[in-house]
């Protein structure tokens, strides 16, 4: 099986995956696998496939529950409204996702610095992250979201909009910090004795000699984090911003159909299935070019 | 504040441990412009450690620097500017992998020196020419030989015009083939006046390269001097072990 040489950029070893590795054509995976293997592989697939339909399909209670939930006319009636939420996921998304970025790198650099005079910035960044990541993030958006705006603090947003993309950042960067000062942690402690030895300040030896490899070092862990919040930004709708949970439960409010559920289903899917692939793809690269360097 | 005529580095009474190993026990050393000194002695000695101190890659439990007439060690003194007028060359190399050779030698001039873009590539194409790597500037680290690494992080430690070089150990992690071209620089370093300080197990190169020779054991210098005394008619009892398990290893 592992006598064919691999095309050009492709891993000759390493489990099987899912999906064709990383620069592998179809065919040459199909190579790889064997055509027996690629047979069983799609019989078996069909047939668990089919079997599980087909039980599905035979429940009891199917023909109410297709009604309720795959109503075609309902899918083309709640699309708009949900549809117009979910563009407003895709920004929050986007927004929050720079920000956390820039932010949690801000608070893993604090973190990271040495010396007694920054023990004040270390201790903040140490208590904010555990603060952060010890409050599940629908509890953290209820308090923020109801909370502040309660306040009434003035030349403070009263948005719930703006209160949960700001809770989302503050979440997500206590754990992409982490992921970043694990980077950090990656780059052997002689570049940093090298950068140093230098006259490069603390300040320069992180942003120019720490920080490149420990950004390398982290890209699938970061990637991987972007794929969740693609997701968690519906948590925003306990706050009744009316992104696509939320119009999804509006319509269902109105009409006793589930299908408007489905539609946000769909459209979280189309999102998050091609990044999750893109990720993984991502990692295999980067993986394979690790083993390249090593040899 | 810079004396005329003082020795390039004085060491006194240089102490340093970590945790409650004393690793420096009581160095005193001083090192005269263009004067060649090479730290020898068993693993662990203290020799490294003595470079990193040097450097102020590592703080100092007593004793003082001075770099030049200047007193460089101490909480008042400014680090960054005291390791701007020195470089130290690892045995590892530590060449920064995601920049080219080029810029790894342009970084330095660049952020700490304050040169401009251009003149610190000139400077440095200078240097990597010299020493035979002109034709690699505008590769990575990785793609190179050990011996062309140590190279590139000698142009890099150079590149500044240090008024000292430290060198520990820098062939120590090189293939035997490879070493000749990392000494022949070295050589021609200390023929052209640079003052040194190099930690080796390359006693033949020692011999013919310092002017002074310090046995160091146990984190003290036990006997220093001309290479032909040390060497040749050691006194302490150490020295001679050493000397002759070395020889015995075929390296002298």
């Amino acid at each position: 099986m592992r006598d064919v040489p691999p095309a050009e950029g492709t891993v000759g070893s390493g489990p099987p995956g899912l999906w064709p590795r990383a620069g592998t054509s179809v065919r040459d995976w199909l190579a790889q696998e064997g055509a027996k293997g690629a047979t069983i592989a799609a019989v078996s697939t069909v047939a668990v496939f089919a079997a599980l339909v087909w039980w599905i399909a035979n429940s009891p209670n199917w023909p109410r529950v297709q009604q309720q939930f795959f109503n075609p006319e309902n899918f083309a009636e709640s699309w708009p409204a949900v549809f117009a939420g979910f563009w407003l996921n895709v920004r929050m998304f986007l927004i929050a996702q720079v920000a956390i970025l820039v932010f949690s790198l801000l608070v893993a650099v604090l973190r990271s610095l040495r010396g007694p005079a920054f023990f004040p910035l270390r201790l903040l960044s140490v208590l904010y992250i555990d603060l952060f990541r010890g409050v599940p993030l629908i509890l953290a958006l209820l308090l923020f979201g109801f909370g502040i705006p309660a306040l009434g603090l003035p030349g403070v947003p009263r948005s719930a909009l703006f209160w949960g993309v700001t809770t989302l950042v503050l979440s997500y960067s206590a754990y992409t910090a982490e992921v970043y000062r694990s980077g950090i942690d990656s780059v052997p402690e002689s570049q940093r004795s090298s950068a140093r030895s230098l006259g490069l300040t603390q300040w320069q030896a992180l942003r120019y000699a720490i920080l490149p490899q420990a950004v390398r070092n982290v890209v699938p862990a970061l990637l991987n984090g972007l794929v969740s919040l693609q997701k968690d930004v519906a948590l925003v709708s306990v706050l009744g911003v009316r992104e696509a949970v939320r119009a999804a439960e509006i319509y269902t409010a109105r009409t006793f159909n589930y299908t408007s559920f489905v539609v946000a289903t769909v459209l979280f899917l189309i999102i998050s299935v091609p990044a999750a692939r893109f990720a993984d793809w991502y990692t295999a690269r980067d993986r394979a070019r690790r083993q390249q360097l090593a040899a | 504040m810079t004396a005329e005529g003082a020795p390039q580095l004085v060491i006194e009474g240089l102490r340093k441990s970590f945790g409650a190993k004393v690793v420096l026990d009581g160095i005193d050393l001083t090192v005269n412009r263009h004067e060649v000194v090479c730290l020898i002695g068993p693993s662990g000695c203290g020799k490294s450690t003595l470079l990193r101190c040097i450097n102020l890659l590592e703080p100092i439990d007593a004793g003082r620097i001075d770099l030049a007439g200047q007193r460089i060690s101490g909480p008042r003194v400014d680090a960054n500017a005291a390791r701007k007028r020195m470089a130290i060359v690892f045995q590892s190399f530590n060449l920064f992998p995601h920049l080219t050779v080029l810029d790894n030698v342009t970084l330095a001039p660049r952020k700490a020196h304050g040169v401009t873009r251009r003149e610190a590539e000139q400077q440095a194409l200078v240097l990597l020419e010299r020493f035979g790597l002109a034709d690699k500037a505008r590769e990575y680290p990785e793609r190179l030989s050990g011996g062309q690494q140590q190279r590139a992080a000698i142009a890099r430690a150079l590149v500044v015009g240090p008024e000292v070089l430290l060198l520990d150990e820098v062939t120590s992690a090189l293939d035997p083939e490879l070493v000749g071209e990392v000494l022949a620089i070295i050589r021609e370093l200390a023929a052209g006046g640079m003052t040194m300080v190099l930690a080796t197990h390359e006693m033949g190169f020692a011999r013919d390269v310092a002017n002074q020779i310090c046995f160091m054991h146990a984190g003290r210098i036990l006997e220093a001097g001309p290479p032909a005394q040390v060497l040749g008619d050691p006194t302490h009892e150490r020295t001679r072990r050493f000397l002759q398990r070395v020889s015995d290893a075929g390296r002298l």
